[in-house]
Order: structure tokens, then C-alpha cells, then sequence
């Protein structure tokens, strides 16, 4: 039986025990809901629960632990003479032999047989029937085969038996328990608190996971590449990155990376946080309520537009407008019609990384405006002030700390951003601070060094583990830096 | 300004209070929020440094008056304002009128005690600086000393004066905000309950406050404690379902009403 059909039948089986569960509450009342603790639903949903969780249970733990032993019992009974060749050796013949099983079951009686008495290749015989095998094969291959596929068949009707017993059992056990009185409200909510810690469980712990790897693959880096060279090397040259090229060195210095990332976030910054800012009062403090409940949802379509998009937008709109207008411009200052800012530069990368961070602004930094409490507006237009004297003394300073916190947490997104950086400022590592001039980034730099054939031992494709770290611990200290300070800002109205 | 001198202030307070010039003369004022109309044709004049309080059940238009006056109500969206107002013969609704400067001459304070999150000193130079009232720190500091002094609270924080406004008391931060409303030397200064958020004696020294204060300024206050009305004030208002019911001295309100509804109202028949 196969398990998606078992999982059919447990949800089968808890379906009837939901309703036997409920049925029998319903009998139990004796027509009066008010005589049982829970209501019959509740009921219904313990006795599905008994049927379900440890039958699943079971299910995923047999499935996992399955495999392993079959594999285990398999590699016994190879010959000594692969046996003896080594690890490397016995998992390949492992593999085979489990190509050979998956065939076996196709063939006919007569090719089976054949195959048996050595009169027909092994190789030729499963090709025919659509299963291809890395090596010539071994007689004894089929034998063992033979085993494994005995042993997958025995292991599986132990499977549904076993998994059906306790998905019946349970259900019997729970409608024995089901009574009058008996708390399944309470059950069943233990059950739901237990899955909602599963699920925050599984966040956190993929987090753990994933930084966990992160540092480990760092750390692999840092043994072939000093950090001292890393974090404070000014030359970004890490060669060639193809397979079997581990030996080759190259210069990993993160500086220029690290500059390009900050300079571009920067000029991103620089357009972003005035307009943004200035939306965000006009929103919170001027705009009609009619103005407001259509110019907000508009604004945050912005937000709503993918990266890349921008990133084409700047590449085919914004780079040429600014490389011919400078042309221009230099034309008519200097009769020389050379254009002074590059197609793709920190410059470009800065504006459409702006124009894309300007919802994130305003949106952040009206809700904090508006979160402002409206006694203080009228404290200050009652003592005479005009609207841009109350937004500028009194709203912006008490909006002060939630703002800034919103900015960080802004700043933490450009530094972050990819897509738009490698098509609006190119990938050139380098170190200068003419923003006409283009530049790159640490994440354009992972792209780079991830993207092509890859071999997960040389420095080369190792190092973007380690940039990759680097981002996350300066993400990460923004945006603990910016919840504290939002958190602080929370406290001071009440 | 038109302050008057404390002898002046003191014999007009012997006199009839009928004989006190008016302030603010309020003609025919309607008040609308969208479609609701709120204020049915209001006819109340304020007269000269004297405490007149607006009393009268929850929703019945004594606050949405009281903000006619110094056009608060052009912060609500929706409200309209129909009538006259004057201070001082300007119609205050008159489009070639500065809000701004209105509500430097009629100041504020509110239900709720709301300091800046600035220092007390900063609260109270707040109006002075947005108006331009002094040039140097002394001047500054002079105002702030003055009207400290005024709203009863100067020696209470005079050695505090650069820590934030809201680390006070809610009476002391009552007291901060009528100080800031003070020093920004308003004509007319407009209370809408101001001690409905503090105990009883928060409530008795801002009491004895509005009661000095009288002697520089016009004061209009709100209330719902009719022991407040009959302390602090010489002339009593009394509103219904958006309609002034009867105006007159507060002795007289208190004690012999020509209205019955005010008689039921003061009696505790009804609110």
C-alpha cells in the first residue's frame, strides 16, 4: 500500500472517529448540551485526534527509520569482495543494486529467469525496460536485489499494518475515555497549544539552521583564507572559480565590497528619506482623508513592484537618461560632449534603489506620526502654532526615536537589496567614491561567486558563505538596533 | 492687551455683573458636523475678565461652543461654523482673520493634561518662541519664571525646570499646560474641563488658580462638576441638546433658575 493511500486512510479513519466521537457525546447528554463539559464538536475532535496524531506519528518515524535499516541489512549481505574495497565502493554498489530492484519488478518471469542463469545481460535486459545502470552489473547483484525487494515488501505490509492498529486503537481508546464530564475542551486546546509551539518551533530552529551552516562554511573559508585578509584586505580579485581549481588563490578583500554596499545604501538613503519623510507628514498631517484613502494605497504599490523590475528600469531608463544628460551637460560647459556618469553607477543604482525604499518610508513614518497623540496637535495649535509649527516642534521630535527606527530597518533593506544593484551599478569591485563611477556590492558578489559550476571546497565559492555572514550581522545589528529604539518609543505615551 | 486694574476688576466684581463689558459676543451660532447639527443658534456673550462656565449634560454643545472660540473646530473635519463671533468687535470667522493670531489671543487647555515631551522649560517657551515674544535667554527666562509664577507651580519645579514635561504629577501638568497657555499672553484663555482627569486636590488648586487668574484674564471653562461651576465662576451657562438654556450669574443660577430645565439639571434630575 502506498503512503499517500495510508495517509487517505488514516484521515479516513478520523474522520468516522470525529463522528463516533460526537455521536456518542450527543448520546451521552441525553439530549440536554448543558450536561456534558464540552460541547459534542469537541468531542468529536479528541477521539480524531487519538486516531490521527499517533497513527501520523508513527507513520513519519517509520518512514524515516525504514530506509535506514533496509539499507543497513542490504549492505550486509554484499560479497566480501566489494565488502573489502572500501566505503566509497559498497555505497556505489549500493546504488546499483537498488536500480537493479526498482527494474526486477518489471520483468516477466522469463527474463527473471534468464537473468538468474546468467544467459542474459544484466545491463541490456533492464535498458530494455527503461531502466538504465551506471556500471555492467553483477550476477550477484540480482540475488541481493532480490533481498532488498523481499525486504521493502515485508517492511511495507509491516508499515500499514502496524500505522492502521494504532490509528483503531487510538480512536477506541479516546471513545472509551469520552464521558459527561469529561474536560476534551481542554484536551483538545492542549493539542492546539501543542502545535503552535511545533510551528514557531520550526521557525526559529531554520533560523538556528541556517546561520549554523552559514558559520560553519565560513569558518571552512577562513582556514584556507586568513580573516585578517578577508575583513580588511582593499583588493576584491578572487580568480577563477571552476571546479578542481581550489588551488588556485586569489585576493578576497572585503573593503570594497563592504564600501560599495554602504555608499550605494547611502545615496539610496539620500533620496528616499526626504521624499519619503515629506509624504509621510503630507499623509499623516495635511492630506484629506478622501486624498489619503487613495494616495496611501497607491504609494504602497510601489512597494508592491519586484526588484527587478526596478532594476531593468534602471538599466534601460534611468542609466542612459543620466549618462546622456551628463553629456550634455558637459557639452555645453565644456564644448566636449563626453558624457561624466557612467550608464551604470552608484548614482543610478542610489536613485531607482531610492524610489523603491520611498514606500517603505512613508508608510513606516506616517504610522508613527499618526500614532502621535492628537492631544499634543491641538496643545500646539491651540497656543497659536501653525501646522508646520506643530509637525516640526512638537510632532517630529515626539515621533523622533520610531522614526529612526524606521529608517534603520530601511537601511538594512538597501543594504541587502541584489537585483537592482547588479543591473543599475554592475559588478566591477572597486574602490573610489565618484558616485558616477560604478561600484558593486557584497550581495552582487554572492551572486557572482554562486552562479555557474560550482565546487563547494575551493575558496572561491566558499567566500560567499563568509560575505554572506558578514551582511547578515550588520542586517541583523539594524534591525535590533531599530526594534530597540521602536520599543523604547512605545513606552513614552503610557 | 486690556487689562483692567485689580481695583477696577475688584468693584466691577461688587457691582452687578451686568455692567461688565463684553469680551466675545456670540450671535446666532450653529455648529454642523456633516449632516449633524450640533449647536442650534447660540446668542452668549462673554464678558470681560470673568469666569463664565458652560455646564449642562454629556453631548449638549458646551464644548464644540467653547472651541468656536478660538476655531478649534477647523481642526475637525466636516465642521462647519455658522453666525458671528467677535472678540473685541473682529469677527472672528472673517476670512481676512489669522487663525493662527486668534488663537494667540484666545488660548487653550484641554480635557486631558498634555505637555510636550519637551523640559518644562521648553513647554513653556514654546508659545513664546513660535510668536516671537522675546529676544534673549533673559527675556525667555523671565516669561517662563512669570507665568510659572502665575499658574501657582514656579516653586514646585523651579530646580527641575530642564527635565521633561511629562515626568510630573497630572495637576502639575495641568498647571505646566495653563502656564504655557499663560504665556503666550492671551486675551481669553478657554478651559474644556480641565480637571476632570485629576484628584480632588489637583482639582482644588487649579480651582484657586482659575480664580486669580480672572483678575488678567477672560476665562470660559467647561465643566461637569456643578460645585466647580458655582466656585470658580461669576456667570453660568446652561446647555441642552445643543441649545443654551438660560445664561445668567452664577448666584442666581444656582439658587433660582428661570429655567426649569436648569432647576432639574442642577438638582440632579437628569445627566
Amino acid at each position: 500500500m502506498s503512503t499517500s493511500l495510508l495517509l487517505l486512510l488514516i484521515v479516513v479513519i478520523g474522520f468516522i472517529a470525529y463522528f463516533a466521537g460526537r455521536t456518542r457525546s450527543l448520546a451521552l447528554s441525553g439530549g440536554k448540551l448543558s450536561n456534558l463539559h464540552s460541547l459534542p464538536g469537541y468531542h468529536g475532535s479528541y477521539v480524531a485526534i487519538w486516531a490521527m496524531l499517533p497513527a501520523a506519528l508513527v507513520l513519519g518515524a517509520w518512514l524515516i527509520a525504514a530506509p535506514v535499516y533496509i539499507d543497513g541489512s542490504t549492505r550486509a549481505t554484499l560479497p566480501d569482495t566489494v565488502q573489502s574495497q572500501g566505503p566509497a565502493a559498497v555505497q556505489l554498489a549500493l546504488g546499483q543494486v537498488k536500480s537493479v530492484a526498482g527494474g526486477l519488478l518489471r520483468l516477466s518471469g522469463e527474463e527473471l529467469a534468464a537473468l538468474e542463469s546468467g544467459s542474459a545481460n544484466l545491463r541490456a535486459t533492464l535498458a530494455s525496460k527503461g531502466v538504465a545502470l551506471a556500471g555492467e552489473g553483477d550476477p550477484y547483484m540480482v540475488t541481493v536485489a532480490k533481498h532488498f525487494n523481499a525486504m521493502t515488501a515485508t517492511n511495507r505490509w509491516l508499515m500499514t499494518a502496524a500505522v492502521l492498529l494504532i490509528a483503531v486503537a487510538g480512536g477506541v481508546y479516546a471513545i472509551r475515555n469520552v464521558a459527561a464530564r469529561f474536560r476534551a475542551r481542554n484536551q483538545v486546546e492542549r493539542v492546539i497549544l501543542g502545535s503552535l509551539i511545533v510551528a514557531s518551533s520550526i521557525a526559529i530552529l531554520t533560523t538556528v539552521g541556517i546561520v549554523a551552516s552559514m558559520l560553519s562554511e565560513a569558518g571552512r573559508f577562513f582556514t584556507m583564507v586568513s580573516p585578517l585578509e578577508f575583513f580588511f584586505g582593499t583588493v576584491w580579485d578572487p580568480r577563477f572559480a571552476a571546479a578542481g581549481s581550489g588551488g588556485a588563490s586569489g585576493q578576497f578583500g572585503l573593503i570594497p565590497l563592504l564600501a560599495g554596499t554602504l555608499y550605494i545604501a547611502f545615496v539610496a538613503m539620500l533620496f528616499a528619506v526626504p521624499i519619503g519623510l515629506f509624504a509621510a507628514i503630507y499623509m499623516a498631517e495635511y492630506a484629506s482623508p478622501r486624498l489619503r484613502s487613495t494616495a496611501k494605497p497607491l504609494l504602497e504599490v510601489l512597494a508592491g513592484i519586484p526588484t527587478i523590475v526596478y532594476g531593468f528600469f534602471a538599466l534601460v531608463t534611468v542609466g542612459p537618461f543620466l549618462r546622456d544628460i551628463s553629456a550634455q551637460l558637459n557639452g555645453l560647459l565644456t564644448g566636449d560632449y563626453q558624457n561624466f556618469i557612467q550608464a551604470q553607477s552608484v548614482l543610478t543604482a542610489g536613485i531607482v534603489m531610492g524610489i523603491m525604499l520611498i514606500p517603505f518610508v512613508s508608510s513606516l513614518s506616517d504610522d508613527i506620526i499618526t500614532q502621535v497623540p492628537r492631544a499634543l496637535r491641538d496643545g500646539s495649535l491651540g497656543l497659536g502654532a501653525t501646522r508646520s509649527e506643530t509637525v516640526k516642534k512638537v510632532i517630529l521630535p515626539a515621533a523622533l526615536p520610531g522614526i529612526v527606527g524606521a529608517l534603520l530597518l530601511t537601511a538594512s533593506r538597501a543594504v541587502g537589496e541584489t537585483m537592482i544593484v547588479v543591473l543599475a551599478a554592475g559588478v566591477a569591485a572597486r574602490m573610489q567614491i565618484n558616485p558616477f563611477e560604478p561600484m558593486t556590492t557584497v550581495t552582487v558578489k554572492i551572486v557572482n561567486q554562486l552562479t555557474g559550476d560550482l565546487e563547494f571546497t575551493s575558496p572561491q565559492t566558499l567566500v560567499a558563505f563568509a560575505l554572506g555572514i558578514t551582511l547578515f550581522v550588520i542586517t541583523l545589528g539594524l534591525n535590533i538596533y531599530a526594534l530597540y529604539i521602536v520599543r523604547k518609543y512605545r513606552e513614552q505615551y503610557e | 492687551m486690556n487689562i483692567m486694574s485689580e481695583a477696577a476688576v475688584e468693584k466691577a466684581l461688587d457691582q452687578k455683573m451686568n455692567t461688565v463689558p463684553y469680551k466675545m459676543i456670540g450671535k446666532d451660532v450653529s455648529v454642523y458636523y456633516g449632516e449633524k447639527r450640533a449647536l442650534f443658534d447660540v446668542n452668549l456673550n462673554i464678558r470681560e475678565n470673568t469666569v463664565t462656565a458652560l455646564i449642562g449634560p454629556s453631548g449638549c454643545g458646551k464644548s464644540t461652543f467653547l472651541r468656536t472660540l478660538n476655531r478649534m473646530n477647523d481642526t475637525i473635519e466636516n465642521c462647519r461654523v455658522t453666525g458671528k463671533i467677535t472678540l473685541d468687535e473682529d469677527d472672528i470667522y472673517d476670512p481676512t482673520i489669522d487663525v493662527v493670531e486668534l488663537r494667540a489671543r484666545v488660548g487653550m487647555v484641554f480635557q486631558k493634561p498634555n505637555p510636550f515631551p519637551k523640559s518644562i522649560y521648553d513647554n513653556v517657551a514654546y508659545g513664546p518662541r513660535i510668536h516671537g515674544l522675546a529676544r534673549t535667554k533673559a527675556d525667555f527666562d523671565e516669561i517662563v519664571e512669570t507665568s510659572l509664577q502665575k499658574a501657582g507651580l514656579f516653586n514646585e519645579v523651579k530646580d527641575r525646570l530642564h527635565e521633561p514635561g511629562t515626568g510630573l504629577s497630572g495637576g502639575q501638568q495641568q498647571r505646566l499646560c495653563i502656564a504655557r497657555a499663560v504665556a503666550v499672553s492671551p486675551e481669553v484663555i478657554l478651559m474644556d474641563e480641565p480637571c476632570s482627569a485629576l484628584d480632588p486636590i489637583a482639582t482644588a488648586k487649579v480651582e484657586e488658580l482659575i480664580h486669580e487668574l480672572r483678575t488678567n484674564f477672560t476665562i470660559v471653562i467647561v465643566t461637569h462638576s456643578m460645585q466647580q461651576a458655582a466656585r470658580v465662576s461669576q456667570r453660568t451657562a446652561m446647555f441642552h441638546l445643543g441649545n443654551l438654556v438660560e445664561e445668567n450669574d452664577t448666584d442666581k443660577m444656582f439658587t433660582n433658575p428661570d429655567d426649569q430645565r436648569t432647576q432639574d439639571y442642577i438638582m440632579g434630575r437628569f445627566g
